[in-house]
């Protein structure tokens, strides 16, 4: 992408400096409207550069949605508060407009990836939890939780035997989900009926 | 507007041509408010509180992670991109709201203008900024978007009373860098703020009878909406002084 921006600019200045009787070195109006030209493509590139920035946002926003809505933990590089400010809002020139647009191309990939591969994941998860339920039998005591699914919650499935050590003798085993979240504040006191 | 008003109407800043060539559609509206001297330092009233409770019910996580993808919130942080600033390091306004909804459990109140200031960038997405009308030099150009050492005026800071602490609503924290060649908002005097910042000086303080408020807007940012979260912040100000 940088080198489509940078061969447009540099086109646009060969051009200028072609045409007839403004090429360089045939008189100083020649040299001031070669510089023009260039300050214009460079303008023109700088233009490209903004567009395509605000592409790559709004495209890693999505990628930002779409890795919470599958619980995917953390996004590498898509919110890392950690990372140094840049300093105070200014005009940027082609190279730094070239830097940002790379860095968030690079994320982009980064998300994709991570993304694509969570995906596989949470399908392979989803299969599995299809066999342990045609089958529990032979997958004594596995467990997903909801989130390795891609599911809102806390959640766990589990292969559990019904009647504890009977099934387990019998050989009864079940899918279970457990009850979800734990109380942020515990249980609490149990409480004690007043003494009359 | 009982007990205040606003100048008639917002008027739309001065941009350096520099500066839009370079990011056309970047603008700045602002408009002028009296109010009755130490009330825009007082706390907020219970309509504006109550207020502020309504419009913290609106946020869950959800919502405030979805926020990027929405076309007002998008603008500013593709903006904040192409100025050189991360917006996921210098929040834009509107989600620097968010997320102090989210970590404090609701919007919490301090002064009539940053709350003014506050209920405009949260129903609109579109920050607003207060400065005391007596540091901004209302003759043309007024107020208006410009590059630091550049242009008529010394580049301190121009406050002719500055507030205490820091003021004016929806404050990005945007560096507070206002070195050369760095965006910032100016009169013909000298620079206010730098652009998206916290004002330098010139913040509303207990002797303040007239406040100027504005507002920055920038492409794909409809008008409607900054003509909306000026006349907002206005209004509740307005509201406030019928006491």
């Amino acid at each position: 992408m940088r080198d489509e921006v940078l061969t447009a600019a540099h086109t646009s200045v060969d051009a200028a400096a072609a045409w007839p009787g403004k090429a360089a070195g045939t008189g100083g109006s020649g040299a001031a409207w070669a510089a023009e030209a260039a300050g214009a493509a460079e303008a023109a590139a700088r233009r490209t550069l903004r567009a395509q920035i605000a592409l790559l946002e709004s495209e890693l926003a999505q990628a930002f949605v779409t890795a919470f809505e599958m619980r995917i933990d953390s996004l590498q590089g898509a919110a890392d508060p950690a990372r140094p400010r840049r300093g105070a809002p200014r005009l940027l020139d082609l190279g730094e407009l070239e830097q940002i647009r790379d860095e968030l191309a690079g994320r982009l990939t980064n998300a994709r990836a991570r993304i694509t591969a969570a995906t596989g994941e949470q399908a392979g998860k989803r299969e599995l939890l299809a066999r342990m339920q045609l089958e529990p039998g032979r997958y004594r005591f596995t467990r997903i939780s909801c989130r390795e699914l891609g599911e809102p919650g806390c959640g766990v499935w589990q292969v559990r035997p019904r009647l504890g050590l009977v099934g387990m003798l019998m050989g009864w085993w079940q899918v279970k989900l457990s009850s979800g979240c734990p109380l942020a504040r515990g249980r609490g006191r149990r409480r004690v009926p007043p003494r009359s | 507007m009982s007990g205040s008003e606003a100048s008639a109407g917002p008027r739309r800043g001065a941009v350096d041509p520099t500066v839009a060539a370079e990011l056309p559609g970047l603008r700045l509206d602002w408009l002028t408010v009296t109010v009755r001297r130490g009330s825009a330092v007082a706390a907020s009233g219970p309509d504006l509180t109550a207020r502020l409770r309504m419009l913290s019910d609106r946020y869950r996580g959800a919502t405030v992670i979805a926020m990027r993808t929405h076309p007002i919130p998008r603008a500013y942080r593709t903006f904040y991109r192409q100025i050189g600033l991360d917006p996921d390091v210098d929040r834009i306004p509107s989600e620097q709201a968010a997320i102090a909804r989210l970590l404090q459990g609701g919007f919490a109140s301090a002064d009539l203008i940053s709350d003014a200031c506050l209920v405009a960038v949260v129903e609109t997405g579109v920050p607003v900024w207060a400065l005391d009308a007596a540091a901004v030099d209302p003759a043309p150009p007024g107020l208006g978007i410009g590059l630091a050492g550049t242009g008529a005026g010394a580049d301190a800071g121009a406050g002719a009373d500055a507030g205490a602490g820091a003021r004016a609503g929806a404050g990005a924290g945007a560096g507070a860098g206002t070195g050369e060649g760095s965006l910032v908002i100016r009169d013909r005097h000298g620079v206010h703020a730098p652009l998206f910042g916290m004002p330098l000086a010139g913040e509303p303080g207990s002797s303040t009878t007239a406040v100027t408020l504005y507002s920055l807007g920038v492409a794909g940012v409809p008008q409607i909406h900054i003509d909306e979260a000026l006349w907002l912040a206005a209004e509740q100000l307005g509201a406030a002084q019928g006491r």
